[in-house]
């Protein structure tokens, strides 16, 4: 079975993250009303699995392997069915 | 003679100019390696040196450390082996676990290129014998230079001498302004906790000759020379 993970990857609460802030003022710029900005990136990766469970077990697998460094960043995964909504 | 292996990654690109600089040191012989071939067995130390390794994707130095020349450095770490990371090869010893903290985006955003000084906060790694208080001119070059770490690993790394470089002003003191990245504590380098894996962002390659700006890269790679494989975990511990 096919399934897509969603896996978002985010600076850890206490870490500095200047790209947020930088978007922050960028913001501000425009009038908005803003306190805070966090940023982050996506990763998306289709790949077959048995089960949602076992494909979210993958998944985190990767997580914790490669695509998020634990020192830095903490993540979530999301696993979808459908490739093209995911996508 | 200390044989020294310098290993290149694709996206390394500073790996000739420490092959040269450590032409310049008497006692010294060098060999470059590729990462996919990298045999660290004969050999007295080894340098992981500046650049962008695998176009520093997902991110820096994260896809090298499952390269089969990581290994190599793990193993070889493991024997008590010397090995120095400088800029990129900081960031990739930093993924691997084989140093403390990680390296993050510059706090200003912008990709530093410019002279700093830094003070060698020990004497006790394979890198900066008798410069423990010496303030040294380098180079820096990147965009993620900013060292962080979380409260216990900070404290554990101070508490412990593995500190091993800061970023000070011209009178070899630790400032604000001296520090380039926002790094935690003006930390411009760190070692492991045996003291033999040394990274730092500044490049030492880059000072070797006055022609080029300062010579106090050459200070720091002449410690080479005295390198010799078997002793650093026994000495530096």
């Amino acid at each position: 079975m096919r399934f897509v993970a969603r896996v978002l990857v985010r600076p850890k609460a206490e870490v500095r993250d200047p790209q947020g802030e930088a978007v922050l003022a960028a913001l501000r710029s425009l009038g908005h009303d803003v306190a805070e900005v966090r940023t982050g990136k996506e990763i998306v990766v289709t790949f077959e699995a048995q089960e949602e469970n076992a494909a979210r077990q993958t998944a985190e697998r990767m997580g914790d392997q490669l695509l998020a460094n634990p020192v830095i960043e903490s993540y979530s995964v999301e696993i979808d069915r459908d490739i093209a909504r995911a996508r | 003679m200390s044989r020294v292996a310098i290993l290149r990654y694709p996206g390394t690109w500073s790996e000739r100019d420490f092959a040269y600089a450590l032409s310049l040191v008497e006692g010294v012989e060098s060999e470059i390696q590729w990462h996919e071939d990298a045999d660290l067995r004969g050999f007295d130390a080894a340098i992981v040196p500046g650049g962008f390794s695998y176009g520093d994707y997902l991110r820096a130095g994260a896809i090298a450390k499952l390269s089969p020349g990581t290994k190599e450095l793990r193993r070889f770490a493991a024997e008590g082996g010397a090995i120095l990371g400088s800029c990129n090869g900081f960031q990739i010893l930093c993924e691997a676990g084989l140093l403390p903290g990680a390296l993050i985006r510059n706090a200003d955003l912008a990709y530093r290129c410019d002279w700093v000084r830094i003070r060698a906060e020990s004497d006790q790694t394979p890198f900066t014998s008798g410069l423990r208080g010496a303030v040294l001119r380098m180079p820096i070059g990147n965009g993620e230079g900013c060292w962080v770490a979380d409260p216990e690993t900070h404290a554990r790394v101070e508490a412990t001498g593995r500190v091993i470089f800061r970023y000070v002003d011209e009178r070899g003191v630790v400032t604000p302004d001296a520090n380039p990245n926002g790094s935690l504590a003006n930390i411009a380098g760190v070692a492991s906790d045996d003291g033999n894996v040394v990274g730092l962002m500044p490049h030492p390659e880059r000072c070797v000759e006055a022609l080029v700006g300062g010579t106090d890269g050459y200070r720091m790679l002449a410690n080479l020379a005295g390198a010799r494989h078997g002793t650093s975990s026994a000495l530096y511990r």
